[in-house]
């Protein structure tokens, strides 16, 4: 970070913590927008440290206190990060269900409906786990509301999850096979879905890391619940059965890393977020995972059952390691002003700049934009 | 940020989701709903007394949450959070104090005739302002500068397109027949949703209890006929409570008088209608830019942009169908056992 003198406990270094970082100076009253220099508060500049270069123009801002001004959510990483991870792997995992269903391969369907069964449940207990009243998550389905994605992620699950319970359970009691065809393929359909609500979820927050990644993040999600479910099924099934699986992980694998590095590019300040930091150290990690584990189960899973095994955890660890760092990131950006600030006032002077253009472009019209 | 105009009939080109709109109590579904009421805080009268902190934490029974120094000025409750629904925020600047002149001789000025007027100055001539430009030359002892101090008091905008309401999935928000936006805390199951979702940073759960709180705009005193109880209790009216639409007139006037005295620092800040929220319900008169006081310079509901995140969480569901299929086609069927 390039102003290492915000951070989460407040201000650090250089000015005795009573001094509000604000004002103008003593030049005395100035004209209404912001001074010649753009300086708005007293933070000093600070050169990129260990000859880093800075990926953005350095930014000076005002804040009250250096204390963020919006609120990053309560919610637990391992909940929210595992909640997001287990819905993908469930998700995808259908799908890779009723493909395996579909196309002769017995056994990788029946282990990803019954991987899909228990990450479901295990992605509902951890929702409601998060929840301040537990006991009181029946409320999510007292209304259908679809400006919430809290509130159609959990009319999903509603759908989902029994569709997904019926195709394991059946399965594996071996009767009623058309109903488990029909709950196998309802679940396939439902099943993409859950795995890309829950990057609307997040982006559907103020939370700079997370909001203004919106138009890629569900592919991030998509790509990273095709490299969990695909390493479910590698480490699964049996080798005779993985082909498939194989060509998810690449595929997973390939979607992941492009939608993430493309999120990055275009998300603007915040994008540090998802180089530095714990949410830095989880995407970097998750991307050498899924590389590996893509390459490893192209490579080698079709000889190996062990190697095929390997490369199937590396890819279960990987989309954690995505959904964790995501998560992380998005917590950085929301405690730090800096993101929230800066993207803002650089919009708003862009606004003003265009609205004094267009009134210098027309004198004596009427001047309605400010 | 894309300027992409909304496809017609869709709930933004119908301003439910950001824009302007008129009328929100009415689109919610209230008929004959009452004047949109709301608040201007003017800033730039306010003393820092923080009693609307303290008449907000008792009428509303909030509880305790921590008694801390901070050395933020004469601030240690620091922000506006699940027990804090007012809060006052002082900020020292080194600027020079407008019409602060030491050394002015006092001695016939009679302050018990003063205090029978009511006010020093009768409020018509008042200049107000602690931040009208030192006149030239004003005397500076010992070469030290001035300090300014910039005090306002913060509450939830109670938005037009309140993002913590969009995003409630249990409909514990929910917009009142004043145009206010009130948590109903019998309802809300403390999923935590809207406290990422506010711009302002306002509303948050409870430790120990779970539940999202915030400023109800005092809808309890609002059906009463009564005015919030923080406006009651400000005794400079920096807290101002009222139908909207005549407190913005209020609030432009103000802002023009502020600039003839000199002030041009004056601003309002959450009044427009066509801002990123659609205004607020609750705007400001501020003497700094806004991230100064706290606030974010230029919010965005981030609902404006929800029908666009959908269709690309539509687009990326699409792909992993797609793509999984594609990939069961090329590993084609394996033969032998059929079920
Ligand atoms: S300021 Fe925040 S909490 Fe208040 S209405 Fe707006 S979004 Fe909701
Ligand atoms: S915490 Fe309560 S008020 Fe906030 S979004 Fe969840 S249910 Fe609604």
């Amino acid at each position: 970070m390039n102003s290492g003198d915000v951070t989460r406990q407040g201000i650090r270094g250089e000015r005795p913590p009573r001094q509000a970082l604000v004002g103008q100076g003593l030049d005395g009253a100035r004209p209404d927008g912001r001074s010649a220099d753009g300086r708005a508060g007293g933070r000093r500049r600070r050169r990129g440290r260990k000859g880093e270069q800075l990926m953005v123009p350095e930014a000076e801002f005002s804040s009250y206190y250096g204390r963020p001004v919006i609120k990053a959510p309560a919610w637990s990483a391992r909940d929210i990060a595992g909640y997001f991870f287990l819905g993908g792997l469930a998700g995808a995992g259908s799908v890779l269900a009723a493909g395996a269903a579909l196309t002769g391969r017995p056994r990788m369907a029946r282990a990803m409906k019954i991987s899909s069964l228990a990450a479901v449940s295990g992605s509902t207990g951890l929702l409601i786990h998060d929840l301040g009243r537990p006991g009181r998550f029946a409320n999510m389905l007292r209304v259908v509301k679809p400006t919430s994605p809290m509130s159609v992620g959990s009319w999903l699950l509603a759908a989902y999850g029994p569709a997904a319970g019926a195709a394991a359970v059946l399965d594996v009691w071996g009767r009623l096979p058309r109903l488990e065809r029909t709950a196998t393929g309802a679940a396939a359909l439902l099943g993409p879905a859950v795995a890309a609500y829950t990057a609307v979820l997040a982006a559907d927050t103020a939370v700079p890391g997370w909001h203004d990644g919106y138009r890629q993040m569900p592919f991030v999600f998509t790509g990273s619940a095709a490299v969990a479910a695909s390493g479910m099924a590698l480490a699964a099934a049996p080798v005779r059965e993985n082909g498939p699986a194989r060509g998810a992980a690449v595929f997973g694998a390939a979607v992941e890393v492009a939608a993430t590095q493309t999120m990055e590019r275009r998300m603007g300040l915040a994008a540090e977020t998802y180089r530095t930091g714990t949410g830095g150290r989880y995407l970097r990690a998750a991307t050498a995972l899924s590389v590996a584990g893509a390459a490893g189960a192209a490579l080698l899973g079709h000889r190996s059952r062990t190697a095929a095994a390997v490369s199937g955890a590396a890819l279960l660890a990987a989309s954690a390691c995505t959904r964790l760092g995501v998560f992380h990131a998005g917590i950085a950006s929301a405690e730090d002003p800096r993101y929230t600030v800066v993207p803002q006032r650089e919009r708003l002077e862009r606004r003003r700049a265009r609205e004094r253009e267009q009134a210098d472009g027309a004198p004596g019209q009427e001047d309605t934009g400010s | 940020m894309t300027d992409t105009s909304p496809a017609p009939g869709s709930l933004v080109g119908r301003n439910l989701l950001a824009g302007v709109e008129p009328d929100p109590a009415g689109d919610a579904g209230h008929a004959d709903a009452p004047q949109r009421m709301g608040f201007f805080t003017d800033t730039s009268v306010c003393i820092g007394c923080k009693a609307c902190e303290v008449a907000c934490k008792e009428w509303n029974a909030i509880p305790e949450d921590g008694l801390e120094l901070t050395g933020m000025s004469y601030d240690n409750s620091q922000g506006l959070g699940a027990s804090t629904w007012r809060h006052v925020a002082f900020i020292e600047q080194n600027k020079p104090l407008g019409h602060a002149q030491t050394a002015v001789d006092h001695s016939d000025v009679d302050v018990f005739a003063l205090a029978a007027q009511g006010s020093g100055t009768p409020p018509a001539e008042a200049a107000i302002t602690p931040t009208t430009p030192a006149p030239e030359g004003a005397p500076s002892p010992d070469g030290r500068t001035e300090l300014r101090w910039l005090m306002s008091s913060d509450v939830c905008k109670h938005c037009t397109h309140a993002a913590c309401l969009d995003v409630c999935p249990t409909g514990s928000l929910f917009r009142t027949e004043f145009g206010t936006v009130v948590v109903q805390e019998d309802i809300c199951n403390g999923c935590g949703y809207c406290v990422p979702a506010c711009p302002y940073g306002v509303i948050e759960q409870r430790p120990g209890d779970g539940r999202a709180w915030k400023c109800t705009l005092c809808y309890d005193r609002l059906g009463a006929g009564q005015e919030p109880a923080c406006a009651k209790a400000c005794p400079t009216d920096s807290i101002q409570f009222g139908p909207l639409e005549e407190l913005r007139e209020r609030a432009a006037g103000r802002v023009a008088q502020l600039h003839a005295a000199g002030v041009t620092d004056a601003r309002l800040y959450g009044e427009d209608p066509q801002d990123g929220v659609g205004g607020d319900g609750a705007f400001f008169l501020l003497l700094d830019e806004p991230e100064v006081y706290g606030l974010p310079p230029d919010p965005v509901v981030t609902t404006r942009d929800l029908p666009s995140m959908w269709r690309h969480a539509g687009a990326a569901a699409a792909t992993l169908l797609g793509g999984l299929a594609a990939v069961f086609a090329a590993s084609g069927r394996l033969p032998g056992r059929r079920r």
